[in-house]
């Protein structure tokens, strides 16, 4: 089993948002989907997911519904509003600057700069 | 959905994140089974995996961001609670709060009402009103200068900045239908309702067809004289009434709010019907202005405009306008007086309320430290300080916004009553109701206080020694803390000097103002004044005639002793103040010494009894054409002549070419009341000179103004209704109006003095009960923190009179302290007295002399009963104690 690494902070919300983008979702696939993606390289704390979710249902990022699941019983489904779609691009697109930039630092000490 | 509604729906919130958390553990569980785990093992590991569903759900909660909210509304609902249980107290505290928010409300709206609030006209901020200006105008004397008619003229077709409307104060007897009346009566302009912005409550303005002389004859009602007169009848409009012998027909009602200058007209009329003489003379100046700056102006365009206009006029027509300019004033509500009187009382009613805070500080200060060892048995169990700050403060809060909700209620009765209570005629009254600005105002003072008293229990929160605080009892009140009540109480009491010595200093001054002669007997004295009949008025020699017509059926009425004619009666509103000078060359205006100059007839001396100290007083033989002759009072003839005999020396006032020969000196009248009398800034030299001797182009001016003064050998009003049949005339519309005896003038010279008094000690009385409540609260909780010392004193030998004589000392010990602060500090407010009401001394030894023991003895109670009770306790019983 590798090493498990903490998710760095923030990034949460972020990679919540993105699953949620790809259909409605209830609390429990979200932790699954997390843990499936990631190959079980990060630690997902379970703790975390729910304060994260209620948190941006609050802030109007997410739309909750309760549903009926495939078994036959009620859960809340979270999707992605068009508020929290346009925070997801603006997040992912920050996410992508900031690691492009931390690895082409990383090559250059790599390369032995000054 | 917003956050009131998920406060609103807390229960239901709590059943679904109940619901979800449910679903993801057996949702885990389940997965975990079909992976091989025992149903008990697998809801342990998803238990656990998940981190505690309590946890989680707090956290959840917090994430909600209603989280202060649902605390605040539980503090609350805990703070309500604790003030059920101890009723006692809180009924006090919140009477004590709603009694000073109340009065403070009062204060807040009156202020707002009167100094803040905009005038209730359109768009008030363009409003300016024009007036004269010229360097030789003593302005703080006479007030502004208006405009001469053919001024305002020119003005209004010049002025591209300014919409000009104009007014004329004149007066008039509406003599049909009903009986005849005397009327206030503004002739207008037709543009003055607009530019004011209030049309007409009814009907219409006038038209540029009326204002021209010779014009229709049309009369617009003003609203108080067409409820009272004609019971607000609509159907006024189109009928005719009669007003100085010439029929109108009533084309508007004004609407209820209109005022100018504070004055409401009884009758308004078209401005240019009015054909006097001093309509066409330059040197006059009736013309109130007002103005509205035009679309895109501003003041100082406006100002610039008039100025060029001016001194267009000046070059134009230099007799009349020469060295005088015109200026624009912003137009602003005109209170008087009663600004620092409102302030005054703002002081006073502050104070009050401080007092109050400071009392409930005290007592809730006590109950906190009572409660010292639950809250520190609350942060051992993990309550934080800060939550337990919150809960101090929103019990406070909550008795603030309680008493100031009480408050507002209080003001709201009783704001109505106290406008009736204002000493003569307030300013706006008309415009006085509690605003919902006001109402808001209060409620966030009542909260801010409410926040200040709580501020010195929630700092007795335990930071520190939570331990030891738990671990020493209930008695452990540390020195701190009687140090703080100790200060509290002599705030309190300081507070309570302020205001006593001010109602102390109030009622010697009420007292030192009533003993003072006025120079005349008030008693068994009336007076009134008359309108003669407008035909009557158009002749100097008919006006003349009439007063002495008048003046001889008058006195033949059974009751009046003697009756004269004078133009000024002393102590009621309205002076007649010009400068003098004693050779034949005339000096500047601003360089005569002024004086007060009133017509009379040669009665005038015996009707108000006033002293002659030499020569002789005006006699019939006085008449026109007979040498000019003036009687004057020992202030002048002391200012102008000093030691030497004035008897025939003479004086000029400028109003005929002769001078006046001085035939007598009298005994000085106090003019201006008891108060007002040696106030620097007023006149006080006198002279009096005969009514027959006013030169004719005066006298229907003077007629005016003129009223009759009777000497009655029994009581005066007794005699008035068979006056007003004997003045009534030939013509039967000859009125008297504002009829008063001279006693009720010289009560009201002292108005202000007795409502500020009556108001200080109520504030007074308020704060001694305070104070004394505060006493009793602290010293009842010191000693009962007390008990056990006093327990092993009284066991080692003590005696209970030893033991009172200790609590005692203790009370006085705070007494004394608040005195001595407080006397420093009712020094400053006997000054600020002093120079904010007429006839205060600064400095008024008597006073603080007798406040000081008062305080004592009311404070003496108040620390007995605590004593008495010390003395009293078992030591037996005291030691076992905790």
């Amino acid at each position: 089993m590798p090493d498990k690494s903490d998710l760095p902070q923030g990034t949460l919300d972020l990679l919540i948002l993105k699953i949620a983008a790809l259909g409605p979702v209830h609390g429990y696939a979200i932790a699954q989907r997390l843990q499936q993606v990631s190959r079980d390289v990060v630690q997902v704390p379970q703790g975390s997911l729910y304060p994260a979710l209620h948190r941006l249902e609050n802030r109007g990022l997410l739309a909750a519904e309760w549903k009926e699941t495939e078994t036959g019983r009620e859960a809340k489904f979270y999707k992605l509003t068009r508020k929290g779609r346009t925070q997801l691009e603006e997040e992912s697109a920050s996410w992508q600057r900031l690691t492009q930039a931390v690895s082409l630092i990383l090559r250059i000490s790599e390369g032995g700069a000054q | 959905m917003n956050w009131l509604n998920r406060l609103l729906r807390r229960g239901k919130m709590e059943r679904q994140l109940d619901k979800e958390l449910q679903f993801h553990l057996d949702q885990h569980a389940s997965d975990l089974i079909a992976r091989g785990r025992t149903p008990d093992a697998a809801r342990r590991e998803a238990w656990l995996a998940l981190g505690g569903d309590e946890q989680v759900k707090e956290r959840c909660r917090d994430a909600r961001g209603t989280r202060w909210l649902e605390d605040f509304a539980q503090d609350a609902r805990y703070a309500l609670r604790g003030l059920r249980q101890h009723s006692g107290f809180t009924a006090v505290t919140l009477a004590t709060l709603a009694l000073g928010i109340g009065a403070t409300a009062v204060m807040f709206t009156l202020i707002y009402s009167l100094l803040l609030k905009p005038l209730a006209y359109r768009d008030p901020a363009r409003l300016v009103s024009l007036h004269g200006y010229s360097a030789s105008w003593n302005v703080n004397l006479f007030g502004q200068q208006n405009l001469a008619y053919l001024d305002f003229l020119d003005c209004r077709r010049d002025s591209r900045m300014l919409e000009i409307a104009g007014s004329v104060f004149d007066s008039g007897t509406i003599s049909r239908p009903g009986d005849p009346e005397y009327v206030n009566e503004f002739e207008i302009t037709p543009n003055f309702f607009s530019v004011l912005g209030v049309p007409p409550a009814l009907g219409r303005t006038f038209t540029a067809d009326e204002d021209r002389a010779g014009g229709t004859h049309s009369a617009i009602l003003g609203y108080s004289l067409w409820r009272r007169r004609f019971a607000g009848d609509p159907g006024i409009i189109g009928q005719s009434v009669v007003i100085d012998e010439k029929t109108y027909t009533v084309v508007g009602v004004a609407a209820w709010n209109l005022r100018v200058h504070d004055n409401e007209a009884d009758v308004y009329t078209p401005l240019a019907q009015n054909t006097q003489g001093y309509m066409r003379n330059r040197r006059a100046h009736p013309v109130t202005t007002v103005a509205r700056l035009a679309p895109g102006a501003t003041l100082d365009q406006a100002s610039a405009e008039l100025a060029a206009i001016g001194s267009r006029l000046a070059a134009q027509y230099p007799d009349s306008n020469k060295e005088r300019s015109l200026i624009a004033v912003p137009l602003g509500p005109e209170v008087g007086d009663a600004r620092s009187m409102l302030w005054l009382l703002l002081g006073a009613v502050s104070l009050v309320l401080l007092i109050a805070c400071v009392n409930i500080a005290s007592l809730l200060l006590a109950r906190a430290v009572s409660r010292q060892r639950d809250w520190a048995m609350r942060i051992a169990l993990g309550a934080g300080r800060g939550r337990l700050v919150r809960q101090c403060l929103t019990e406070s809060a909550v008795l603030g916004l309680g008493g100031g909700t009480l408050g507002v209620i209080l003001a709201a009765v009783g704001i109505r009553p106290f406008v009736l209570l204002w000493p003569g005629i307030l300013p706006r009254a008309e415009e006085v109701s509690l605003d919902w600005r006001v109402v808001l105002f209060t409620l966030a003072v009542s909260l801010g206080c409410g926040l200040l008293f709580g501020l010195a229990p929630a700092l007795r929160v335990p930071i520190r020694d939570v331990e030891r605080t738990l671990r020493s009892g209930t008695r452990g009140a540390g020195g701190g803390s009687r140090r703080l009540h100790m200060a509290l109480v002599a705030t309190e009491m300081a507070l309570a000097v302020v205001l006593l010595v001010s109602a102390g200093i109030l009622g010697r001054t009420l007292l030192r103002l009533s003993s003072i002669d006025p120079g005349i007997n008030v008693q068994n004295l009336l007076t009134a004044r008359v309108a003669l009949a407008d035909s009557t008025l158009a002749d100097p020699e008919k006006t003349q005639a009439a007063w002495r017509d008048l003046l001889e059926r008058a006195r033949r009425i059974p009751g009046v002793e003697a009756i004269a004619a004078v133009d000024t009666v002393p102590m009621r509103q309205g002076s007649n103040q010009i400068g003098y000078w004693l050779t034949s060359a005339e000096p500047p205006e601003n360089q005569k010494p002024m004086v007060l100059a009133n017509s009379v007839t040669p009665d005038y001396l015996k009707v108000m009894g006033i002293a002659l100290l030499r020569g002789r007083f005006l006699t019939d033989q006085d008449r026109a054409g007979a040498e000019s002759v003036a009687v004057i009072d020992e202030v002048m003839a002391h200012n102008a002549f000093g030691n030497e005999d004035a008897i025939g020396r003479q004086v000029w006032i400028g109003l005929g070419s002769d001078p006046l020969r001085v035939v007598g000196v009298v005994r000085h009248v106090r003019q201006w009341g008891p108060a007002s009398d040696d106030q620097s800034d007023k006149t006080r030299a006198q002279l009096y000179y005969p009514f027959a001797q006013v030169p004719a182009r005066l006298v229907r001016r003077w007629s005016t103004l003129m009223s009759v003064a009777v000497r009655t050998s029994g009581p005066p009003l007794g005699i008035v209704e068979s006056l007003r049949q004997e003045v009534r005339g030939a013509g039967g519309d000859q009125v008297i109006y504002q009829v008063r005896t001279m006693e009720q003038l010289a009560a009201a010279t002292l108005a202000q003095q007795r409502f500020l008094m009556l108001l200080f000690g109520i504030f007074a009385a308020l704060a001694v009960a305070q104070a004394c409540i505060g006493i009793y609260g602290v010293l009842a909780y010191l000693t009962n923190q007390r008990v056990p010392e006093i327990g092993v004193r009284m066991a080692l030998g003590a005696t209970p009179g030893e033991v009172l004589r200790m609590v005692l000392r203790q009370s006085m010990g705070m007494i004394a302290a608040g005195e001595c602060a407080g006397i420093a500090a009712a020094l400053a407010a006997a000054r600020v007295l002093s120079q904010q009401v007429a006839g205060v001394q600064s400095f008024e030894p008597l006073t603080f002399a007798l406040v000081i023991p008062l305080l004592i003895v009311a404070a003496l109670p108040a620390s007995f009963l605590p004593a008495r009770r010390a003395s009293r306790i078992d030591p037996m019983r005291a030691l076992r104690q905790d």
